[in-house]
This record gives C-alpha cells, structure tokens and sequence, in this order.
C-alpha cells in the first residue's frame, strides 16, 4: 500500500475531527451551553481515571468496534450493508435464547455456542437482502435498513413473549445461564473479555485484507465488480456474497458480546443505535480495519463521556447522534477536498469503493 | 361481517397513516427522477414534525405548523443537497449522515426545550376538514373526504406531479437528467441546478409529512416518531414505479397495511401488536422483492455527477 494513501487516511479522519469539533463547540455554545464545563465532563467522564477507562470507555468501545468492523468489511466489497442495527439485534436475541436454554454444560463450551449462535443470526439476517441483491437485483440499501425495523420489532416480541421473564413484569429477558456469560477481563471492572475479541477480530481482518487471496479478492470486487468478473479469477457475486453474510456475521458477534459480557440479558433497546455509528467509525476509520479498532474505542470514549457531559452540564445524550452525523459528513467533505488537491500531484484516495451503489 | 362503520373507521386510518408516506414519497419520486436518491429523508420527516411542533406552539397556529414543519424539512434537504449535489458525496452514506444527524438534531433540541422526563406534549391539532358533497359518500365519504388538508394537498400533487413529469417541458428535463446526465448537458439542461431544486422539493414535502405525523396524526411530538416512514417512502416509490399516481395508491396501501392493527383490535382479535407494528416493513421487502423486476429506476439514479475518473 503506498504511503501517501495511508498519508491521505491519517489527514482526513485528523481534518474530520478538528472540523467536527469546531462545529460541535460552536452548536454548543448557540445553544446556551458552557462548551469548557462540556470538554472538561467529556474527557473525565471518559480518560478520566481507570474507571472511567476500563469500565466506560472500552466496554462502550466493543459493540462499536465490531460493527464498525462489519461496516468496513462489507463496505471494503462495494456492499452498502446499512443493516449492522439489524442484524446485531438477531446476534443478541440468539445469544440471549441460546443463554436461557443453557444447562450445565462446561462454561467454553457454553460461550462458543452463544457466541456461535449470535454470528450465525446475524449471517442469517443479512442472509435476505443478500439473496434479494444477487437474485432479484434490489439493492442491499433500503432491504437491510426495512430488516433493521423487523429485527428490533422480533426482539420487542420476544421479551413481550416468549422470552419474556418468569415474573412478567418488565419486557426483557431472565438473566442468561452463569456459565454463558463471558469472564471479567480486569477484575474489579465491567471490563470483559469481549474486548479481547473486538481486537483479535480487527487483527485478523487486518491480516485477512493484506496477506490473503481472500481478501484480495473482496477489495478486487469492492474497487470494481466489472473488472473483477472480467478477469476471469474472481466469482464477483460469491465473493460479494460472502462478504455479507460475514459483515453479518460480525454485526451479529457485537450483540451476542453485549449481551453475554454486559447485560446479560435482552431487552428493547438494546442498541442506542450502534449499527448506524458504525458507519461513522468504518468511515473514519478509512474502512481500514485497524484503524477501526482506534475509532471505535474513540467513539466509545464520546458515547461513555456524554453521560457525564449530561450530569455535569446538561446536555441532552441525543447530541451524541448529531456528532457522530457530522463526522461522517466532515469526513466525506475533507475526503473531497483531499482528492482535489491530491489530484494534483498523484494517485487519489479510495474511501468508499468506485463500484455501483446499492441503490 | 364487521359492520360498515367499522370498516369506514380502518379506512379513515389508512388514510391517516397513508399521507405522510404519501407526501414523502412524492417528493422523493421527483428527487429519484432528477437522479438524487435521499436516504435522508427520514431525517427531514422527523425534522418536519419537530419543526410543526415548534411552529405550531409559537403561532397557536397548526397552519403555521404545517408551514414551519415544510422549511424545516426543506433545510435539511438543503444540506443533504449541499453534500451531494454541490460536493458530489456518495449519496447512500450523505443521506445516512443526514439521517442519522436528523434524529440526533432533533432528539437533542426536543430535550433541551421540553426536558427529558416531560409529560407527552399537546400541540394545536390540524383538525379534519370535510369537502362538500364528496364526504357524504356512503362508508368512503367520510373516509378519505375528512380528512386533515394535508391529505388533500396529496390527493392533487399526485395527477399535478404526473402531468408535470410527463406532460411538461420541464418534466421532460428532469427526467433526462435522471436518465443521462451528460447527454441533458450536452442538450442545454443545468444538470446540478435541476437536481438541487427536486431535492429541497423532496425535502419540502418530507417536511409537510412530518407537520402531519404530528399535527393531524399523533397530537405530539415524540422523539424518533417518524420510525422509518422516511425509508418505508422510499420502498414505496419503487413500489409505484416512479410515477406520481402509482406512489400514491402505494403509500395509501401500505396505511392500510399499519391500519390493520387498530382494525383487528377493534374486531377484538389477540394478534400480538410487535407483528403489526413490523408489517409494514415486512410488505415494503415483500414489495420490492416481487415488484422490483417489472420497475426501472432511473439510470442515473445515485450517481455522482460529473464522474471523476473514467466511465465504465
């Protein structure tokens, strides 16, 4: 990979973040707010001490890190997988079935299967626009969006129904079987050994993309399905295929994690929306996916200091959000600006694939 | 059998909760035509019922509300149009952005000014209007003949919006720039000019969408309250093949399809409710999985434009 793309990654996400600031800052203040007390709540509530470290910000960081993972895998592909909510809330809702039905088997054995279970649900999940896109020619945007819907209604009738706990009282699930649950990484911290899964996934994807023919070939049809399938050594739509069923897949991994290393049980709103901030992260991240490991666990530092932020200055966790929209949007903007000036000297940068839309 | 008044009252609801799909999804058949997918749709529907809110709360007035909703819905199109139309962005992760950012936006403005734990609002309801004559029709009538104006202003964009794109000369030009952007240049089109206005028209009507969800529908505002309609519209437009009168028989479909719940609770059926509220995202899969084939969208359609780089 030359060194100027990589250049070119760096000064983009650094440019979108300076800009998203700026402007956050200068929302806030219209708004009537003190930006220094929100900076300040924002950075204690997040870096502030191990705490706010281990407990907040990494474990706030995992769901992020593995949805931004799916995005940039499938997005890598030219697949504009916009189902990453979706297919996380069929991770969760398996992990959490495959968790109450536990007996007594050993606790490995126990977490595999959930794990197993929440990455097969989420394949699953992306499964049907999957097979819409490659069969019928619809395109994967507005199919994965409307199974996001069906996945958050399927988890609302599930703790309303059939899941719902032996008292009846809230809608949300009994807690999950001891043994399902994954183990404490630091003791003494809500920090659980899902972490290490978030990372070990981002190094292997990581290593898949640079070393492998497989990964190759998901960029080779990412950067243009035409040519790809013209050359003869690529199957672009099995390649396509399997891109999105994995982008599933780990989609689906971050909800079983949430629910096997964090709540250990399923409710509504599971999800403050993670499969769209993942768009956010893997856009950031320059769909590179160890760089995705850095904005995922920097997003997990603005969602876990916004609660602080809320306490100390008053300002409304829904700003998050609004954020995270102006990152990506500062991204696509400073992405523009360096192609334009990059155009002048040499080879552009790729953020998203050239290849058609899923429109 | 149920009896007639039962029926006319799923009607009534159908319409209800068909005009807001029916207005987004008109103003987006005139964006998509110009070439401009708005996934951001949804972002300008919330926006638009947040604004009606607002608007309607500061003038007394639920005119105002539809009014103020319309701009807000229109502002944030402009932004979505700014990105894609004047930066040449991707026009699926703009609109995602513009989305998301909407929600967000409007999330954050509703507690800050009403507080977060605060009792539900209640805002100056755009009451239902009767035409003369029409509304007396037996159990349709009263149906889609009583309605709050924004269904009105739905039923007559729809043929207006037809003999617009397939009757004008205009109509003819955003169509070719959907179609072939370079060759509507070549012939003297503003290419850019024509997008951006069908864009703030899509957003515009988004706007009037959301002033309906809260203003003649809900009676509130409620964060995230436009809960996917924004995509549903989109659905839709495949669904009516692009073509104004279609979209509308459409959107007013899949109303009946959210209306079905009220409908088989009033018939005193035990269907639990989390199936009907995912219905209609089910039939919006089911529609464009089976329809999809017989439509074209246009060819230009989410397209940067001009290209850089060469053309395949």
């Amino acid at each position: 990979m030359p060194d100027a793309r990589r250049l070119g990654s760096a000064v983009v996400a650094l440019g979108a973040l300076l800009v998203t600031a700026a402007i956050a800052a200068l929302g806030l203040w219209l708004g009537g707010y003190d930006v220094g007390d929100a900076a300040e709540a924002l950075v204690a509530g997040s870096v502030g001490g191990r705490d706010a470290l281990l407990s907040v910000t990494l474990v706030r960081g995992v769901p992020l890190v593995l949805t931004g993972l799916a995005v940039a895998l499938a997005f890598r592909a030219g697949v504009w997988n916009i189902g990453a909510e979706g297919q996380l809330y069929a991770g969760a809702l398996a992990a959490a079935w495959v968790g109450l039905a536990a007996g007594d088997q050993p606790a490995w054995a126990l977490i595999a299967t959930v794990l197993a279970a929440a990455g097969l649900a989420g394949a699953a999940w992306a499964l049907v626009p999957a097979l819409m896109k490659l069969w019928l020619g619809v395109g994967e945007v507005i199919t994965t969006i409307l199974m996001n819907f069906v996945g958050i209604y399927a988890v609302a009738y599930a703790v309303h129904g059939p899941l719902q706990e032996a008292r009846g009282v809230f809608p949300q699930t009994d807690p999950i079987a001891e043994g399902a649950r994954l183990p404490a990484l630091v003791e003494g911290t809500r920090l659980h050994a899902g972490f290490g899964l978030a990372v070990f996934v981002a190094l292997a994807l990581w290593a898949v993309f640079r070393w492998t023919r497989a990964g190759f070939s998901v960029r080779a049809v990412g950067a243009s399905p035409a040519a790809a399938r013209i050359s003869g050594r690529l199957n672009d739509r099995r390649v396509m295929l399997s891109a999105f069923l994995a982008s599933g897949a780990v989609a689906g991994l971050a909800g079983g994690v949430e629910v096997a290393g964090v709540t250990y049980a399923l409710y509504e709103g599971l999800s403050p929306g993670w499969g769209y901030t993942a768009i956010a992260v893997a856009l950031l991240a320059g769909l590179h996916p160890g760089a995705v490991l850095l904005a995922g666990l920097l997003f997990g530092a603005l969602e876990g200091g916004s609660g602080a932020m809320q306490r100390a200055a008053g300002i409304p966790a829904a700003w998050v959000s609004a954020v995270e929209a102006l990152v990506i949007l500062a991204v696509l903007a400073a992405d523009q600006a360096w192609r334009r000036s990059a155009a002048l000297v040499g080879p552009s940068r790729e953020a998203v694939p050239e290849g058609g839309t899923g429109a | 059998m149920p009896d007639a008044a039962v029926f006319t009252a799923f009607l009534e609801a159908a319409v209800r909760l068909g005009v807001p799909l029916a207005l987004a999804a008109l103003g987006e058949t005139i964006t998509e035509r110009s070439g401009v997918i708005n996934i951001g749709l949804e972002g300008s529907l919330i926006s638009g019922a947040l604004g009606a809110a607002l608007g309607a709360l500061a003038f007394d007035s639920p005119t105002m509300g539809v009014l103020v909703g319309g701009c807000a819905g229109l502002a944030v199109s402009a932004v979505f149009a700014t990105f894609v139309v004047g930066l040449n962005t991707d026009q699926i992760i703009t609109g995602t952005a513009i989305t998301l950012g909407g929600l967000g936006l409007t999330g954050a403005v509703y507690q800050a000014r009403f507080g977060v734990t605060g009792t539900a609002l209640t805002l100056p309801t755009l009451g239902p209007v009767s035409v003369p004559v029409l509304s007396e029709i037996p159990v349709l009538g009263a149906a889609f003949f009583h309605q709050a104006p924004t269904a009105y202003v739905a039923y007559v964009l729809a043929p207006v919006l037809w003999v617009f794109l397939f009757r004008t000369e205009w109509g003819l030009e955003l169509r070719a720039v959907g179609e072939g952007p370079s060759s509507a240049e070549a012939a003297g089109v503003r290419v850019r000019w024509l997008r951006l206005v069908a864009t703030l028209f899509g957003g515009l009507l988004a706007g009037v969408a959301g002033a309906h969800l809260a203003l003649a529908h809900a009676g509130t505002f409620a964060e995230n309250m436009s809960a996917g309609r924004g995509f549903i519209a989109i659905a839709v437009v495949v669904l009516g093949r692009w073509n104004p009168v279609w979209v509308l028989v459409a959107a007013l479909f899949f109303g009946a399809a959210s209306a079905l719940q009220f409908f088989l609770q009033a018939l005193g059926m035990d269907v639990p409710y989390q199936l009907f509220l995912a219905l209609p995202y089910l039939l919006s899969l089911a529609a464009l999985a089976g329809w999809v084939g017989r439509a074209r969208a246009p060819a230009a359609l989410a397209l940067p434009w001009p290209r850089s780089g060469p053309q395949p």
